[in-house]
């Protein structure tokens, strides 16, 4: 087969200009296939890398309902319960920034026990443990704002109120951690609970969330559901669920994104099925008089066949794996770019495979129809026509 | 021959009628921008939605009220004692004339208003979504004047009864009027369904302002205050009194304007990643067109030579293969536009607005402009496309292409 390839290069090359916009075009599909399907199976992704030995609890009501604070000892006690640590957000504002910063008032020695892939020096721990007014920040966020430790920052809430009727509290930034892992965001902060809670108006001694690491990962849904058993018929019913359920909830939220990624890409994927068929077909036409000689000098039907299905394939193929390398360049410069906000967007072995897959039925498909025109084509026809 | 205008009219002509013998490669072409105006008409239209329902929802002569540095309705919190502050201010419309209750005639019209997200379920999800819950004063209705009731009547003061959102009825499980739905520890009685203007309120549920305070155990907290201008212009002399008045802390927006800037994030996103797309697949497809074109003048060579001999110039053939163009261009955008309003437009959707960390519908929205802005884009690769076919059939050696078989 591989004796035919000059033939099949001959051919493509006969109208350069052709080859080059036809190229072009399916190397552009194989981009856009690439970096929608990274986006696609990234945000799967993230679902799967979120530790599935955490689960969460939150108001049955809504998650942006607090809990009594008490419902974290209580869930403390919970067979199968390692550790548990409550959550506030504090709906943080920095200076005149326009959009909250993701800051929660925690428990430190709780807080790094449920969240193993936090790594603070020991020292660091220490002095986030002493400080009431420590702070510690992502090594992302205290890039985006120049926050060095040491520095004291005042922070608004949108949310609580001092008792003296202030929004602001000062925080000294005493740590940066690193995180092991995609688990915990680059992006965020956390303050002690004991410093937010003493100085508010309301909702003093609530809980936002509650984040508990069980024992046996296997056993998360029960201990969820012996944690909601709990509360039930109480004024505080909870609901709770791994981290991985809670994240892909809240993804459905935004709405049907996988539905839309992959009807787009159908659509990317139709017209250019289009383009290239068109391609092949016109190619192919041009060419009946030299199909009738090759017949004449005696190429089987067959060989014909094989011919023009190789010349699709190889435009398909060489296009796109092209444009998969190009997606795959591209999506590794995007991902460095929003590693803080989305680490996990890469384009996997999967699409690869996809890809392939797809350039390989596309070529079929699209070299199927003149190929079959050439393979029938009978020799008197091919001489005569013009 | 001497008319070069006469002459484009019937080269071109000519042209356009033997288009039917070569009618699989235009159809590929007049497909392939059909394709790319589909795909970005359907975007933008979700953009063109989402706006629709935000901007839609705000008026320019009501005001919202906020905590000094809030930016949602969710965040912030203010108690009673502001209400009176803002009552007695300047710039408020007096409720006056029909459809108005003796004991609020006279009275400033405002709703203090508390808005708190409860969990509702989707039709055809596993999941619940965060429905807001707004809790309203009587008032409420006359400052969105386009409030409707249209079926069951308005919840009664003190009780926990609740109306829902024409978008809320399509959108969730168990909410028709006649249901009831649990929420905490208590159980809420949905008894009337209302419209406004498709806006945003029509993705919430309203319920008595005192009986949400106390169900959320929010004492007597409030977390916006709407009020009804006098005129929009009176906007100004509310907002000053308001910011020089010492005992509050507030921020006085125009209704439009808080929602304007809660869509723009999301329909900035969108219409971005709707161009990307549109672009990178309007390469391919000009490319498509481009072959076609190509195509048709290297079929048409003997065709043109002799018009070239007859005394035709060079320009009105390469006009009528751009006229081809376009035509092929204005096809597909319309066939694009015309399948983009048939499949999409009117279809509800939802997504979470982030600038209130609650659910909205809305429907994508194919508008006029939008047709418009398909069909041109088509035009314009179609043109790109006809270009180099147009110079090569202008160009064409006489001699040459009269041998030509």
């Amino acid at each position: 087969m591989f004796r035919w390839l000059p033939i099949v290069w001959a051919n493509l090359k006969r109208r350069k200009l052709r080859l080059v916009f036809t190229f072009i075009s399916i190397l552009l599909a194989f981009l856009m296939f690439g970096m929608l399907d990274a986006l696609r199976t990234s945000l799967a992704g993230v679902v799967n890398v979120i530790g599935a030995d955490r689960v969460l609890t939150m108001s049955k009501i809504n998650m942006t309902v607090p809990m009594p604070r008490a419902n974290y000892e209580k869930i403390l006690a919970v067979p199968g319960v390692k550790a548990a640590v409550p959550f506030n957000w504090f709906g943080a504002i920095y200076k005149d920034g326009k959009r909250q910063i993701q800051m929660q008032a925690t428990e430190p020695e709780a807080f790094l026990k449920v969240y193993p892939e936090i790594k603070l020096s020991p020292e660091v721990t220490k002095a986030w443990i002493q400080n009431r007014q420590g702070l510690i920040v992502g090594p992302a966020l205290a890039q985006q704002y120049g926050w060095k430790v040491g520095d004291r920052v005042p922070i608004r809430s949108q949310i609580w109120r001092k008792l003296d009727g202030s929004d602001t509290w000062q925080f000294d930034i005493v740590g940066i951690y690193e995180v092991q892992g995609t688990g915990v965001s680059r992006v965020a902060a956390f303050c002690q609970y004991a410093y937010w809670s003493e100085s508010l108006q309301f909702g003093k001694d609530t809980a936002g969330s509650i984040s508990v690491r069980v024992e046996d990962p296997a056993h998360s849904d029960a201990i969820a559901k012996r944690i909601d058993a709990q509360f039930e018929n109480s004024a505080n019913e909870t609901k709770t669920a791994t981290e991985r359920e809670f994240v892909k909830r809240l993804l459905e939220q935004v709405g049907d994104i996988g539905a839309i990624l992959v009807s787009v890409t159908a659509a990317v994927f139709f017209t250019m099925l289009l383009v290239i068929a068109n391609t092949m077909a016109q190619s192919v036409r041009e060419r009946t008089n030299e199909i009738g000689v090759l017949k004449t000098l005696g190429f089987s039907g067959q060989s014909i066949l094989s011919l023009v299905l190789m010349e699709s394939l190889v435009l398909t193929l060489s296009g796109g794996l092209v444009g998969l390398a190009l997606a795959w360049l591209l999506a590794k410069g995007v991902g460095v770019a929003i590693k803080d906000y989305f680490p996990s967007f890469h384009i996997g072995a999967g699409t690869f495979t996809v890809g392939i897959a797809l350039m390989v039925v596309f070529g079929l498909l699209t070299g199927a129809w003149p190929a079959l025109t050439a393979m029938r084509l009978k020799i008197v026809d091919a001489l005569r026509r013009i | 021959m001497a008319n070069p205008i006469a002459q484009v009219v019937a080269v071109t002509g000519m042209n356009l009628r033997n288009i039917p013998q070569r009618w699989s490669s235009s159809l590929v072409a007049v497909m392939g921008i059909g394709g790319v105006t589909l795909v970005l008409i359907a975007l933008l239209s979700i953009a063109a939605g989402f706006q629709a329902a935000l901007e839609g929802s705000g008026s320019e002569d009501v005001a919202i009220i906020m905590r000094a540095g809030s930016t949602n309705e969710l965040s912030g919190g203010f108690g009673v004692d502001t209400v009176t502050v803002v009552g007695d201010a300047p710039g408020i419309k007096k409720a006056s004339g029909a459809g108005v209750e003796k004991d609020q005639s006279g009275k400033p019209i405002l709703s203090p208003e508390l808005y708190v997200l409860v969990d509702g379920k989707m039709k055809g999800k596993d999941a619940s979504t965060n429905l807001p819950l707004r809790g309203v004063s009587p008032m409420a209705p006359l400052v969105r004047k386009s409030f409707k009731l249209v079926e069951g009547r308005m919840f009664r003061e003190g009780t926990n009864e609740v109306i829902v959102g024409d978008g809320v009825v399509h959108e969730y499980d168990g909410l028709e009027v006649g249901k009831t739905v649990k929420w905490g520890g208590a159980r809420w009685n949905v008894v009337g369904r209302f419209t406004d203007r498709q806006g945003i309120a029509e993705s919430e549920v309203w319920g008595d302002t005192r009986v949400v305070q106390q169900a959320w155990r929010r004492g007597n907290s409030f977390q916006s205050i709407r009020v009804k201008l006098e005129n929009p212009a009176a906007l100004k002399t509310l907002k000053d009194a308001l910011t020089k008045d010492p005992r509050v802390r507030v921020d006085v927006k125009s209704e439009r304007a808080f929602y304007v800037d809660q869509q723009k994030l999301m329909s900035t996103i969108i219409n971005y990643v709707g161009w990307t797309l549109a672009i990178m697949m309007g390469i391919a497809a000009l490319f498509a067109a481009f072959n076609t074109l190509f195509d048709a003048v290297a079929s048409r060579v003997r065709e043109i030579a002799t018009l070239r001999a007859l005394g035709f110039r060079g320009m009105p053939v390469a006009i009528s293969v751009l006229v081809e163009a376009m035509i092929l261009g204005a096809v597909g955008g319309l066939i694009g536009g015309v399948l983009a309003l048939v499949l999409f437009n009117g279809m509800h959707s939802s997504t979470m607005n982030w600038a209130s960390f609650s659910q909205m519908t809305f429907a994508f929205t194919v508008t006029p402009k939008l047709m418009v802005t398909g069909i041109i884009y088509g035009l314009i690769l179609c043109f790109i496309a006809g270009i180099l076919p147009s110079i090569r059939a202008a160009r064409l050696p006489i001699t040459a292409g009269l041998r030509e078989l």
